[in-house]
């Protein structure tokens, strides 16, 4: 299998081996799957049993909420997963003392941090397609289409590549993976909970400004706040689910229905944040070995011939 | 094989090295020695491209450490002070993981790593996790991943640090055989005595400086550390100890329940007439012998007082 070998570098095949053998990752799993479980369970039994008008049926329409539901309830599980398992994977080898070892031998900077942000998010697949039976339950009442649930767990690898990239990064930048974390997860409430809150308050201004100005807004015209919810991984996500949901972001309360969204929000989603993780893994690339600052004035000085070369006199 | 010039490092206002040089030839053995903090790790760190230096230069087999990194790891094998390993693998899986990570063909891994375990005495430990390897094993298995892609200098630093007595032996035995095999290696240590069997020079560094540097034997003739003469008798011990006293060139004359220790500065002919004033007065003398000085003497000798010339 000459493919695997070049696709499973020693790095990676460290990791798995390593990831795969302990009881951890294992109870991971397992805690992971309960807890989405008991969601749609308890999804279940509240809107059949504990509604308003007694015992309901499930029909296609709750099925799809139950859908929206469980798929939020990922996407935080995610957020809280992805920099625990991500923010350690350079310091933690610092600390262990075996980073040292690791950067003596021939594989490069980027070998090493992609090898490793490639096995922490193989194992975030793991986990997130280990509950797909939990979204079996979904199928059974209908109302939602696989592409839907394809789009969805497409959207779930990009934020766990995005906060992956972003755990790496800080992994390099800080010695303890306990401080590493902790930014890890600031960022992660930035991007996950403060895009949102900024979207509401500036929505709040705008609306409220042309309330007071008395006008309506031009046909067509649409606000720029919509952009801020592009950068939550709640509102890309729901503009998945619901096509129409971008335009409305974008809309002014009594603005034109007809004019469209400048931007679908998953797209904007993913153009920005690809440009932040390049960023990321260039600099955790960067800082993983001490070598390079230097080296392009020392390349430049080795460039001249020796008969050029600057001498000290009197030395 | 290894050239260091002019070597410094900073660390903000502290200099961990100032100016070192040194010229290492290929397959000499070189200890490196000085006191916590002196500087060892630095300079190994620096050699083994896991830290810049703030000036100067260092190569490996004539590649310069900050600008041919990935040439100067091909030949060198490095092993840290502390360290530690990666707990869930096997001896032979964490020998496996470094070499594939140095690029060695899977084939000749499997003929290698048996070979490797039993150089270090561990072949009977191929199976075992690493984790639950004696300290002294982990050390040793640390040294086989050194040798796994056949470098041709060894950075050793503390190598038998926290070891027992009989590990230190094996860690020694090992370490004579890779001279043999001819690598060039620098090892630090602060288990001198030991050291000095096996190391053909020594640098001794303190506060970042490189205080002395050469051929032991070099070095211990220009230190001219005191003689220390060694005498045993059947009895009238203490007679024999006061008569001492009064001789030329005896420094200080102590006893204990081994016999006399006499510290004497005088020369090889000066001592032969001391021996024979001592069977002049008619003790029963059972041995008279000069106790050979070692790398812990002159370690001491020069960094009690700072730098010599």
């Amino acid at each position: 299998m000459n493919w695997s070998r070049k696709l499973i570098n020693p790095v990676i095949d460290k990791e798995f081996r390593l990831r795969m053998r302990s009881t951890r990752s294992m109870l991971s799993v397992l805690l992971y799957v309960l807890a989405l479980g008991a969601i749609a369970m308890g999804f279940i039994y509240l809107f059949l049993y504990l509604g308003q008008r007694g015992p309901q049926r499930f029909d296609p329409q709750t099925s799809q909420m139950m859908f929206y539901v469980l798929s939020f309830a990922q996407l935080v599980l995610i957020a809280f997963m992805a920099p625990a398992l991500t923010a350690g994977v350079i310091s933690s080898e610092r600390e262990k003392q075996t980073l040292s070892m690791l950067l003596t031998t021939q594989q490069s900077s980027a070998t090493i941090v992609l090898s490793k942000l490639v096995s922490a998010l193989s194992f975030m697949t793991l986990i997130v397609l280990a509950t797909l039976p939990v979204y079996s339950i979904v199928f059974l009442y209908g109302g939602i289409s696989p592409k839907q649930l394809i789009s969805v767990f497409v959207f779930y690898l990009f934020v766990m590549l995005l906060l992956g990239s972003l755990g790496v990064m800080f992994s390099t930048l800080f010695k303890r993976t306990i401080v590493a974390i902790i930014v890890t997860y600031g960022t992660g409430l930035i991007i996950f909970l403060v895009t949102g809150l900024l979207y509401l308050f500036f929505m709040g201004i705008e609306q409220r400004n042309m309330y007071v100005n008395g006008q309506s807004p031009a046909p067509g015209s649409y606000s720029w706040v919509g952009y801020l919810l592009g950068l939550n991984p709640g509102g890309a996500m729901m503009s998945l689910f619901n096509p129409s949901f971008s335009k409305d972001v974008f809309l002014l309360y009594g603005g034109s229905l007809n004019s469209k969204a400048p931007i679908e929000l998953w797209l904007e989603f993913l153009l920005v944040y690809s440009v932040v993780i390049v960023f990321a893994l260039w600099i955790a690339i960067r800082n993983i070995r001490p070598i390079a600052r230097r080296k392009r004035k020392d390349k430049a000085k080795d460039a001249l011939p020796p008969e050029q070369e600057p001498t000290v006199s009197g030395a | 094989m290894i050239e260091i010039t002019n070597l410094s490092k900073k660390y903000g206002t502290f200099h961990a090295l100032k100016d070192i040089s040194l010229h290492i030839e290929k397959g000499t053995v070189f200890g490196f020695v000085g006191p916590n903090g002196a500087g060892k790790s630095t300079t190994m760190s620096i050699l083994a491209t896991l830290m810049l230096p703030t000036s100067g230069v260092a190569k490996v087999g004539g590649y310069d450490v900050t600008q041919h990194p990935k040439e100067v790891r091909k030949r060198i094998g490095y092993m840290p002070d502390f360290f530690g390993v990666y707990d869930q693998l096997k001896s032979t899986e964490y020998l496996h993981f470094y070499g594939a990570s140095y690029g060695i063909p899977r084939v000749e891994r499997e003929q290698l790593i048996p070979q490797l375990l039993e150089l270090v005495n561990l072949s009977d430990k191929a199976d075992t996790y690493v984790d639950s390897l004696s300290r002294g094993m982990k050390q040793r298995l640390c040294l086989a991943r050194c040798l796994v892609h056949d470098p041709d200098v060894l950075i050793l630093d503390e190598p038998a640090s926290g070891l027992d007595p009989r590990a230190r032996i094996e860690m020694r035995e090992i370490l004579k055989e890779l001279k043999l095999m001819g690598k060039t290696i620098i090892i630090s240590s602060h288990i001198l005595p030991e050291l000095a069997e096996m190391v053909d020079e020594i640098g001794v560094i303190e506060h970042g400086e490189m205080v002395a540097q050469g051929k032991v034997a070099d070095i211990q003739s220009r230190l001219r550390v005191k003689k220390v003469i060694h005498i045993r008798t059947l009895e009238r011990e203490e007679e024999l100890a006061e008569k001492l006293r009064d001789e030329p060139f005896v420094t200080s004359v102590l006893t204990d329940n081994t016999g006399v220790h006499v510290h004497y500065s005088g020369d090889d002919a000066q001592q032969s007439t001391l021996l024979r004033q001592v069977v002049s007065w008619e003790i029963p003398i059972v041995s008279f012998q000069e106790a050979q000085s070692n790398l812990e003497d002159v370690f001491l000798e020069i960094t009690k007082g700072g730098p010599r010339e």
